[in-house]
């Protein structure tokens, strides 16, 4: 086993708000290494989106409490100053977002804006950065990378955009990639193209992915390792494979049932009833249990804590083992009933 | 000539859209005098049946979200016909537009701006019946419609940004529902919302339907969301629609490359929780602007069963293939599912489709 | 994808064929707006009540005879389109004074061109000074006030700009000229010393009348700075030039503030243009004979030729001004050039 790339311990971050304390994240754990993908699955306000910027100390300091530990390659980054932090942004730990519109300057060329990536760790000519800014556009697929590189933003497509974004973020051959919801504002033929870019990617330069997204079918396919988090807490964690074909926690198997599917036409979804909680005042104990259908006794007093059961994976839920295999199989046994 | 519409039973159709085509000029440069064409939409026929499900679906620049609103009369095409419940009213003016406005009703897909936040929930969702002059009693039934989209009747004196997405949503189909249309255009309404929501949303956009027998256009790019609601389905590209019919048929067999590609490459959750074992149609370059299209068939610069001299010179037509399921493609596909080199090769076999 | 070899990429600088047309055109529009506002300008004079303008040329006793030759040769007993006529004809044509014609002074019967051409100056010294210090200091506060928000510098930086905005100017410029001239002796006083008498001379008058100029603007700068400055540091692509380590000074100036000067440049130009002939206050308190304090004093003596030389400047200088700063904007801004 290698030494974990990236290890959360604990993670806990916490906004103050003009209306009170936002609990965006609380106690979160993981580990990351090299060649694995893993993949964090959560809706608006789990939290999921938060996590990535305190590891990348994106987070204004003046407004976040961040807790816990962060250890990269056994540094913590959370004792690190802001301009060691700064060393490490971008080189050794990198991120592209959603929206690859938004991201890129507008009044730059977008080769231009890669190559500052370049020359800001390293203190190369700017023809030099040019140039490799321009192999880094070709290898991710960009046709007449050296043409479109003089291009703005608003020249390329969306999918362009983003494998530029990728390029960027390639820039110092980093060890972890952080990729928040890449393709959830492209084109489903285009999203198909990126998601193989960056297993691609993660192959050929042997490095750690994180992949946030709210779509489980994008993490059935790209993903090694699950995470599923819910209001700012990680509710199941696992490997892929455990987390779909044996689904411990309750959120999970909500999100599984209620997801469209394009495989087959279903009488009626099942939904998850009610909203996420508010993160200024979540609920007591479990803060999935108001939405929750197998609730029982100690959900709304007892926090639970992130336990692993035996011949399974971690995961925040206080039924048994045994209560949780048997939901398991009827409702895999009412999936199939449900398809006409 | 006009191919005969698949499944086409005249006398039952709400919507008949003939050979539409709606083009938008746009200016070029600050100094350059240029003006170019958006073909937003060319030359797109179909039916919608009372009481059905017509999914429009599509990747941006399609031209599904214009198509929508022209047959809701938004804009004007220019060029083809619209027909609503036997009525001509491609050129209607904005007064005869209007008492036909109580039966044709929009749901939008951003739910934080397509409610005014000035006006409280009441005021929204009575507002069309304000301006239509049907109901007496409006509380009373802004309550009822409040009750029946799964809200509580006391939010009716709340304001929009008191409510989450998903309950912005119910909002808008309230209001859509209040003055009893036959037809309701859904435009992408649960692409904004987090996905335990997203099934709500569209489990009672079902129940509406049947109580109400509601016939709805429904514009997605989520094929999957699609399947779950749309009885027909038209899949657009770049403004024409290249393959239309019976939903299960689509899906299960889909005869256009397009349709075949979009259906392989949305990720699906697997159950033996194999990561990519599946083999994907991966289609290369993007989606070209529309203002400059292809020639002839528009999606022949990204086809894998591409046919130079044929594909690129010879429109093809959509023809027929089983009762309800046409696709125009030269080089349709014969069999489903297929791997990207399958459909490769065995373009080289087939025998061009008949025109009819 | 349209894309075509060696086609004209759409961000590229535009070909010199397409913005020499372009140029034209804006030029042919710049004369026609030119030209109403003189014949606006033509239309208020005549219709607004006013003394004979012969009468106050011919001195303390005019004579009859006086009072109709002037009227005859001024066209005073003519109807104003009439008048503009002549005035239109003049102008493009030239008179005896040379190019453009504007006629004589109905005050002194001096030559209007000669006297616009020798207050220009002094108007457009004051307004690329004051200008300059306004634009590097205004944007420069708006930018600290925007990075220390909330803080102390930026509350600080906000009340002088309040306080900028709100001192009438008159004001200013009496207290300035009386505590740093008359009490300190640092400068020089009013009145304009032109550049040939020695820069230091020059210098020291002029840096007053630019500092008070320069301070309503400084304050108008600073906030609208400001304000942009923090939009645009909310924006997706400020955090991605963190995300790539860039150190906070070059993501603050290179990626924010530049996305942020657009519509400072727009206001900069119409501001820069508007004060040919409009620092009135300014050119009297610091008796700079400028363009405003002739327009001023024109208007109030009723010398319709005079006020419209001024005015044919002011215009001209908007409609200048408007076309740089479009051709500036599509320069900055990529997106504009492609529609």
């Amino acid at each position: 086993m290698s030494t974990p790339l990236l290890e959360l311990r604990d993670l806990s971050v916490r906004f103050r708000t003009r209306d009170g304390i936002v609990h965006a994240v609380s106690d979160l754990s993981y580990t990351l290494r090299r060649g694995e993908t893993l993949g964090v699955v959560g809706e608006s306000g789990s939290g999921k989106s938060v996590t990535s910027l305190a590891i990348m100390g994106l987070l204004n300091r003046n407004f976040a409490d961040v807790t816990g530990e962060i250890l990269f390659e056994g540094t913590d980054l959370l004792k690190l100053s802001p301009d060691q932090l700064r060393k490490i942004r971008g080189r050794d730990i990198s991120m592209i977002f959603q929206d690859p519109f938004a991201c890129l300057h507008p009044m730059y060329r977008v080769g231009w804006q890669i190559a500052e990536a370049v020359r800001a760790h390293e203190g190369v000519s700017k023809a030099a950065a040019l140039k490799r800014a321009v192999e880094l556009l070709d290898a991710v697929g960009i046709p007449n990378a050296k043409i479109r590189a003089r291009d703005f933003p608003h020249q390329f497509s969306g999918g362009m955009r983003q494998r530029a974004m990728i390029a960027m973020a390639l820039v110092h051959n980093p060890d972890v990639l952080i990729a928040d919801e890449p393709t959830t504002a492209l084109d489903v033929t285009v999203q198909a193209q990126i998601l193989e870019l960056i297993d691609r990617v993660k192959k050929d330069f042997d490095i750690g992915v994180v992949l946030i997204t709210h779509d489980l079918g994008v993490i059935s396919e790209t993903a090694s390792h699950v995470m599923v988090m819910y209001a700012g807490r990680a509710m199941e964690y696992g490997p892929a494979r455990e987390i779909f074909n044996a689904a411990q926690h309750p959120y999970t198997w909500g999100l599984l049932e209620s997801m469209p599917t394009v495989e087959r036409r279903l009488d009626a979804l099942v939904p998850i009833e009610g909203s996420p909680p508010s993160l200024l005042r979540p609920p007591s104990g479990c803060p999935f249990h108001p939405r929750c259908r197998y609730r029982f006794e100690p959900c709304d007093k007892t926090l639970p804590p992130l336990v692993s059961i035996p011949d399974g994976h971690p995961d925040a839920c206080l039924l048994s083992p045994e209560r949780k295999r048997e939901i398991w199989r009827e409702r895999i046994a009412a999936e199939i009933g449900l398809a006409s | 000539m006009t191919t005969p519409k698949a499944g086409a039973g005249h006398e039952a159709a709400l919507v008949e859209v003939e050979h539409l085509t709606k083009h938008f000029s746009v200016k070029q440069g600050v100094f350059a005098r240029g003006h170019g064409l958006v073909h937003a939409v060319e030359d797109v026929s179909l039916t919608v049946k009372k009481g059905e499900t017509l999914g429009i679906v599509g990747e941006s620049g399609c031209g599904k979200t214009t198509t929508a609103r022209l047959i809701a009369r938004l804009i004007e095409p220019t060029a083809g016909t619209i027909r609503f419940d036997g009525d001509d009213i491609t050129h209607w003016s904005r007064r005869q537009l209007r008492p036909l406005r109580q039966q044709m009703q929009m749901i939008f897909q951003d739910p934080y701006s397509s409610l005014n936040p000035r006006k409280s929930v009441g005021q929204i969702i009575a507002e069309p019946l304000a301006i239509h002059h049907t109901e007496k009693d409006r509380k009373q039934r802004v309550q009822e419609l409040l009750d029946r989209v799964g809200l509580s009747p006391e939010h009716y004196n709340r304001y929009p940004h008191e409510f989450s997405g998903g309950q912005r949503q119910r909002i808008g189909v309230a209001r859509a529902l209040a003055l009893q249309p036959k037809l309701i255009v859904c435009d992408e309404p649960v692409s904004a919302l987090d996905v335990s929501v997203q099934a709500q949303i569209l489990n009672l956009l079902k129940d509406l339907q049947k109580d109400f027998a509601l016939t709805y256009v429904f514009i997605s790019h989520d094929l999957s969301v699609i399947r779950q609601i749309a009885d027909r389905i038209a899949v657009m590209y770049l403004g024409r629609v290249v393959e239309i019919g019976e939903s299960e048929s689509l899906y299960e067999h889909p005869r256009h490359p397009y349709t075949a590609a979009l259906l392989s490459a949305v990720p699906r959750r697997t159950t033996d929780g194999s990561v990519s074992a599946r083999s994907r149609i991966v289609l290369t370059g993007d989606v070209p602007s529309p203002v400059d299209p292809p020639s002839a068939c528009v999606f022949h610069p990204r086809c894998p069963r591409f046919h130079p001299g044929h594909c690129d010179v010879e429109l093809p037509l959509l023809h027929q293939f089983e009762r309800d399921h046409e696709a125009a493609c030269h080089y349709p596909v014969e069999r489903w599912p297929m791997t990207q080199e399958e459909l490769r090769h065995a373009a080289a076999d087939v025998e061009p489709a008949a025109q009819r | 994808m349209g894309f075509r070899g060696a086609a004209r990429r759409p961000g590229d600088i535009v070909r010199p064929a397409e913005m020499i047309f372009y140029i034209a055109g804006r030029l042919a529009w710049t004369i026609a707006v030119i030209l109403t506002v003189l014949f606006v300008t033509f239309l208020v004079f005549f219709k607004l009540p006013n003394g004979s303008p012969a009468l106050r040329f011919c001195g303390r006793s005019p004579t009859d005879q006086c009072i109709q030759l002037t009227t005859q040769r001024l066209h005073l007993d003519k109807p104003f389109y009439v008048e503009f006529g002549y005035f239109a004809k003049n102008f493009f044509l030239g008179d005896e004074n040379g190019w453009p014609g504007l006629g004589y002074s109905y005050g002194n019967y001096v030559s209007v061109r000669s006297e616009v051409l020798q207050r220009a100056p002094r108007t457009l010294w004051l307004i690329a000074g004051a200008s300059t210090i306004w634009l590097v200091f205004g944007v420069s506060i708006g930018v600290l006030s925007a990075v220390k928000r909330r803080t102390l510098v930026d509350r600080l930086a906000m009340g002088f700009a309040l306080f900028g905005i709100s001192a009438p100017v008159f004001w200013l410029g009496l207290m300035a000229l009386y505590v740093v001239w008359k009490i300190l002796g640092l400068t020089g006083g009013s009145g304009y010393v032109p550049l040939s008498d020695g820069i230091g001379n020059w210098l020291s008058h002029l840096i007053l009348p630019w500092s008070v100029l320069a301070l309503l603007y400084m304050a108008i700068y600073a906030r609208l700075t400001r304000n942009n400055l923090l939009e645009t540091l909310g924006e997706d692509y400020i955090r991605t030039a963190r995300a790539k380590g860039l150190p906070e000074r070059t993501v603050i100036l290179k990626h924010g503030l530049r996305a942020s000067l657009t519509p400072i440049v727009t206001i900069f130009g119409l501001d820069i243009a508007l004060l040919v002939g409009g620092a009135i206050i300014t050119e009297s308190v610091f008796n700079i004979q400028g363009l405003g304090w002739l327009a001023f004093n024109g208007a109030i003596t009723q010398d319709l030729p005079t006020v419209l030389g001024v005015v044919v400047c002011t215009a001209t200088a908007v409609a200048v001004m408007n076309l740089v700063v479009d051709i500036v904007y599509a320069f900055l801004d990529p997106r504009v050039r492609y529609a």
